[in-house]
């Protein structure tokens, strides 16, 4: 049994289990408050599914990619969960759960902000049933969308408002029961800090 | 509950910090800074800090453990700082400090970073005595306030109205080419300088300005000013003597900070002065302080300085005295609030 926690977009906690399926879930698609709800979202999903924390396996962390402040909340909630549970994290790439299910080759396109999208492109999924990255997770100009779906003829375009955490922690089950590696535990910010190396104090004076 | 066992979690700037408290007893006191990843850019990076903050947490958290020699179940409740500071980074440590209080079951309370800075003159083992007035420097922020209460009454009476005085700091020692962060720097170019070399404006201290500002600071005109002198200076092709600009520039931020706290005291007719944040760690802030205070008849406390600088521990302390004072928990509903007023002490 799992709670998965994503971010990335949205904000969306599910409770799932290999047999029992998703035994709860809450989600948003806000893309501002996810400090403000994730604890009532992870309160709510214990009380629904009627678990106790020690049932939990793991906590799966949807480490994007996703615009920087939103995404680290979850993942620092699923972290701390984690360490308070004694359990291990279990990362995995958030727009792997949106493809996952799909039945043909997937175009999945989340909004980074700043006029940007994230894309990652899927072929057929495996024997397994697993999803098959082909490419990404990338940072796009949201211009380029149109030149990405005609370059993936074929492929189902999903641009999902909320990455959910039921098949996050489903794919998370499935993956740990086909004996297949997680995510690297690392944030997919996708793009540096917007710093710039200052040359100099400026003239106060002409 | 007399003597809670409290976790204390802080993010609101580039400081890393979890603290443990037993009622008024200091356990552990963990701090990870980003401050070297900073440097390069002169400044808090806010995104850099926040980063930073995901990746020190769960360490942080194991450190304080230990360091304590607690068990995480033997925590009675969680404290976390929710306001004031930068809205990416306090997120960080209101994600984590909800989850982990579902995951230990353990009641969780919001609470307000400057208010902290108070609180955590209670770890030194005297009790806080009320009213006080504190005076709060750092990076992020400059503020003077009112405590008459910890947990049920403080009024903010001055803040600054532009840059903190600790990035006054860091500016000015950038304008001398001093690395980052600027106030050890300046310290230490200031020793051997002549403090009344260069007379540099005391901001907001005009009796004009004093109607309206009477607490409140500015330190943008004195960091423009201190431009000018510098510029003039190397135009005319002379050296740049940077022992006496330090010195005078450090006067003159210090000579505000302290006049304005000392007035509030005499005004206020509050014989005690508490200082916090990181710009306590400035030499030349605690001298002029402790003889103006001494000539003034005002009781001075200056908490030990990883205390001073931003921690979990002030704020595991302020979450202690209100379980102590019977206040509810927060519940799970409060977000991050970059501009969390004083007066909101638990959110
Ligand atoms: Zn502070």
């Amino acid at each position: 049994m799992l709670l998965a926690i994503d971010t990335s977009v949205g904000t969306s906690v599910a409770i799932v289990d290999l047999r029992l399926g998703v035994l709860a879930e809450r989600s948003s698609d806000d893309t501002r408050r996810h400090a403000e709800v994730i604890g009532e979202f992870i309160q709510a999903c214990f009380d629904e599914a009627g678990i106790a924390v020690a049932d939990l396996s793991g906590v799966v962390a949807g480490m994007g990619p996703g615009p920087f402040t939103g995404l680290r909340v979850g993942i620092a909630a699923a972290r701390a969960f984690a360490f308070g549970a004694a359990k291990p994290v279990v990362p995995i790439v958030s727009h792997d759960a949106v493809a996952f299910g799909v039945v043909q080759p997937v175009l999945v396109v989340t909004d980074a902000r700043r006029n940007e999208i994230h894309w990652s492109s899927y072929a057929m999924p495996d024997a397994a049933g697993l999803p098959t990255r082909t490419s990404g997770p990338s940072l796009a100009r949201a211009a380029e969308l149109e030149s990405i779906v005609s370059a993936h003829p074929g492929h189902r375009l999903i641009q999902a408002r909320t990455v959910s955490a039921a098949p996050l922690g489903l794919l998370a089950e499935s993956l740990y029961a086909n004996g297949r590696q997680f995510a690297a535990d690392v944030p997919l910010y996708l793009r540096s800090p917007d710093v710039t190396i200052s040359a100099g104090p400026k003239r106060v004076t002409g | 509950m007399s003597e809670p066992l409290v976790l204390g979690i802080e993010t609101s700037c580039d400081e890393t910090g979890i603290g443990i408290v037993r009622g008024s007893t200091l356990l552990a006191n963990v701090i990870a800074s980003s401050m070297d990843e900073h440097a390069r850019y002169g400044g808090v990076v806010p995104e850099v800090a926040a980063r930073a903050h995901l990746e020190a947490l769960t360490p942080a958290l194991k450190r304080a453990l230990a360091e304590a020699g607690i068990a995480l179940a033997d925590i009675d409740a969680i404290a976390v700082t929710s306001g004031p500071g930068l809205a990416g980074a306090l997120m960080v440590g209101v994600g984590a400090a909800k989850a982990l209080s579902i995951a230990l079951g353990k009641p969780l309370y919001a609470v307000n970073h400057l208010v902290g800075h108070v609180g955590v003159d209670l770890l030194d083992g005297e009790p806080l005595e009320y009213p006080t007035i504190a005076l709060l420097v750092s990076g992020g922020h400059t503020s003077l306030l009112l405590v008459r209460d910890l947990v049920s009454d403080v009024e903010l009476l001055g803040e600054t109205i532009d840059d903190a005085a600790g990035e006054a700091f860091d500016k000015v020692a950038r304008l001398l080419g001093l690395p980052y962060p600027g106030g050890p720097q300046i310290d230490r170019a200031a020793s051997g300088g002549d403090p009344a070399a260069i007379r540099f404006p005391r901001g907001l201290s005009q009796p004009k300005d004093l109607d309206k500002h009477r607490y409140d600071f500015s330190f943008s005109g004195l960091k423009t000013a201190v431009a000018r002198w510098v510029e003039r200076e190397r135009d005319a092709g002379a050296v740049v003597p940077v022992a006496d600009v330090a010195a005078s520039f450090r006067e003159a931020v210090v000579d505000v900070l302290i006049a304005k706290a000392i007035a509030a005291c005499a005004d206020y007719g509050v014989p005690r002065l508490l200082l916090g944040g990181g710009v306590v760690a400035n030499a030349r802030v605690r001298e002029i302080a402790a003889e103006r205070c001494a000539a003034a008849g005002i009781r001075l406390r200056i908490p030990p300085l990883e205390l001073c600088t931003d921690n979990g521990a002030m704020i595991a302390a302020l979450g202690a005295q209100l379980i102590i004072a019977g206040h509810a928990p927060s519940g799970l509903g409060f977000g991050a609030d970059s501009t969390l007023p004083v007066t909101t002490i638990q959110a």
